[in-house]
């Protein structure tokens, strides 16, 4: 196991590192320049020329990426054009309201989706299981910003049962709650579908396996069976799932702020780049991306340790 | 003579098994569902001009905010354009933008994959990591920064698909790759001197295509949604062009006073999207089974 960790964890890094490489690559080689683009188009040179140095841009390209590696690795983003502060609080003080929109996606996910699934499963050829693959990827297939606005029109400015805008008031989590349900509802309804069809296809094996055959024999209710033995060994694939689920929910999570007018690093992205805030935008594009490699990292890992197949064959 | 005339049995299993195919797509409910509004999307976008006498991009003052109604089919947006021409033009935005960005990035992901799969070890290797790097950007993020570089553009909307798309097509590329090349009419063709490309082109190449085609055609619906998305931040088409996600965004603004805009704007994205997943996820049951679950 541990051999398997300290290789996966090696790749991570590795990852990590070549998608810095990516991102300094494409500030860099593609047209346009930073200082210009941050300055607007009313700088005069003197100003550009000012801005170039201070962003070291006058340096030569493998100096300037040296310095964008060895401070990115160890938390210097950069500052922000504004204000001067350090990119990394910057961000760091958004992604808790992301985190927590995520966290409310994966909820309405896993609670809708697992017995949707299971029920598919059970049900297997059934009208209600031919039902449920539909809409399964009839959720899947319509974009999470088109879900945010109708959710808004339809429960927000229609029947106004639940709040358009904002997180809530601080301090006050049964107001920051119900806030959170449509925004939460929008990023996590496309993946209701992808793990209602996971655990439908994982549970449809298990139910085929041995030890199900076993319990049966023995008269074990079939309810005990299906939750007790059966969904526990089907639930696993989705633990995979939901780890790269998160860093797409985290796509999603953007629109969801930007609709709802919540605060989050997609909020602060958008705004940024209105205000070409240039450093902002590679520090959270930087800090989203590790979040995402961590977390199909720690995926992996918790499969990893379930699973000796996948250690060995790593 | 022919090719075809010289190997007659196997030109007419082939076409027949495609008949077959065909007709199983045909009798399948979800899929001719699918078909159909993908058709429905397509006659739209092309006859646009045909089924709607206003112009898209005319501004009209007085017509401001005009609800749905007999002369303005969907009403009128905030500059009192025809909304329906608006929505059959944006059409064409959202095929074009699918069709060319599906193309550019199949031909680099096989190109790529192609060269993972039959090259030396350690390229395989160094590809494969440049691969999950690209992965490991999330979506939206990628295109922000991007456009933060390069400026709102359809340009920028191609260029994002592509980075994202190319990724996934070369790995599959790769597997298929690496599986073929130790067959026997792989090795038959090495020792009869053919050239790498000779082979990676003419016996690698045919074999590999199929299912990444069928894959492809399943992502369309995510490349549309990555172009209304980004419109509709007002990162990709630029005004006045017509696109699905612009008119969402207008219709966004001013969503409590006039939700038709917003209605207008996200049915066709809805209707495509779907359309083309329904359609996409019964080619993949009849065509190749295997690909199942995918």
């Amino acid at each position: 196991m541990l051999n398997y960790a300290v290789k996966r964890l090696g790749l991570a890094v590795a990852i990590v590192s070549l998608a810095m490489f990516l991102l300094f690559c494409m500030i860099y080689l593609v047209p346009g320049d930073p200082a210009s683009v941050a300055l607007g188009p009313r700088a005069t040179d003197a100003m550009k020329e000012a801005l170039r140095i201070k962003m070291g841009l006058d340096q030569p390209i493998w100096v300037q990426f040296w310095h964008f590696f060895t401070g990115a690795w160890t938390g210097d983003l950069g500052e922000e054009v504004l204000s001067g502060r350090p990119v990394l609080d910057v961000v760091l003080e958004q992604l808790p309201f992301t985190l927590v929109l995520i966290a409310g996606g994966i909820s309405w996910s896993v609670a809708l989706g697992i017995p949707l699934g299971c029920w598919a499963a059970i049900n297997r050829g059934s009208f209600a299981d031919r039902l449920v693959g539909v809409l399964s990827v009839a959720v899947i297939a319509v974009p999470s910003f088109v879900i945010a606005i109708y959710a808004l029109l339809i429960f927000a400015v229609t029947l106004q049962w639940l709040p358009a805008i904002g997180a809530g008031e601080p301090g006050d989590p049964g107001d920051q709650l119900v806030h959170l349900i449509l925004p939460s509802l929008a990023v996590g309804l496309g993946w209701v579908g992808y793990i209602a069809r996971m655990v439908r296809a994982s549970m449809l094996e298990v139910l085929e396996a041995s030890h199900i055959r076993t319990a049966r024999a023995f008269g074990l209710p079939e309810n005990m069976i299906t939750y007790r033995y059966a969904l526990t060994i089907a639930i696993l694939p989705t633990i995979t799932l939901l780890g790269v689920g998160i860093g797409q929910m985290l796509s999603s999570a953007v629109f969801a702020e930007i609709v709802f007018a919540r605060p989050g690093v997609g909020k602060l992205v958008y705004d940024a780049i209105l205000t070409r805030n240039f450093p902002v935008v590679t520090g959270a594009v930087l800090v989203t991306t590790v979040i995402f490699v961590l977390l199909n990292l720690v995926a992996d890992l918790i499969v990893g340790a379930l699973d000796p197949r996948v250690r060995s064959s790593f | 003579m022919s090719e075809a005339a010289s190997n007659p049995p196997a030109a007419t299993a082939r076409s027949s098994e495609l008949w077959r195919s065909l007709r199983r797509l045909l009798r399948e409910p979800l899929g001719l569902f699918g078909l159909g509004l993908v058709l429905l999307v397509i006659f739209g976008a092309i006859f646009a001009d045909f089924l709607t006498q206003w112009d898209p991009t005319r501004i009209n003052p007085r017509d401001r905010f005009l609800g749905p109604s007999g002369e303005h089919l969907m009403g009128t947006d905030q500059l009192g354009r025809d909304l329906f021409s608006r929505v059959l033009h944006g059409g064409r935005i959202a095929l074009y933008v699918a069709l060319v960005s599906t193309a550019v990035s199949l031909a680099i992901g096989i190109v790529l994959g192609l060269i993972a799969g039959y090259g030396p070890r350690w390229l395989d290797n160094l590809m494969i990591l440049l691969f999950d790097a690209m992965k490991s950007f999330p979506t939206v993020m990628l295109a922000l920064a991007l456009v933060t570089i390069m400026g709102p553009s359809l340009t920028a909307v191609m260029v994002v698909v592509v980075l994202v798309n190319v990724p996934g097509y070369a790995r599959i590329v790769r597997t298929q790759t690496i599986a073929i090349k130790s067959s026997e009419f792989v090795t038959a063709a090495q020792s009869m001197g053919a050239s790498t490309t000779r082979i990676l082109g003419v016996h690698i190449m045919p074999n590999v295509i199929g299912p990444l085609v069928i894959l492809a055609s399943m992502d369309i619906p995510v490349v549309i949604a990555i172009e209304a998305g980004m419109s509709f931040l007002g990162l990709g088409v630029r005004p006045p062009t017509p696109s699905w996600g612009s008119i969402l965004n207008d219709g966004f603004a001013q969503i409590r006073e006039t939700p038709w805009i917003a209605i207008a704007g996200g049915v066709p994205i809805i209707i495509t999207t779907l359309g083309f997943t329904f359609l996409g996820e019964t080619l993949r049951d009849v065509f190749d089974p295997r690909l199942k679950g995918r």
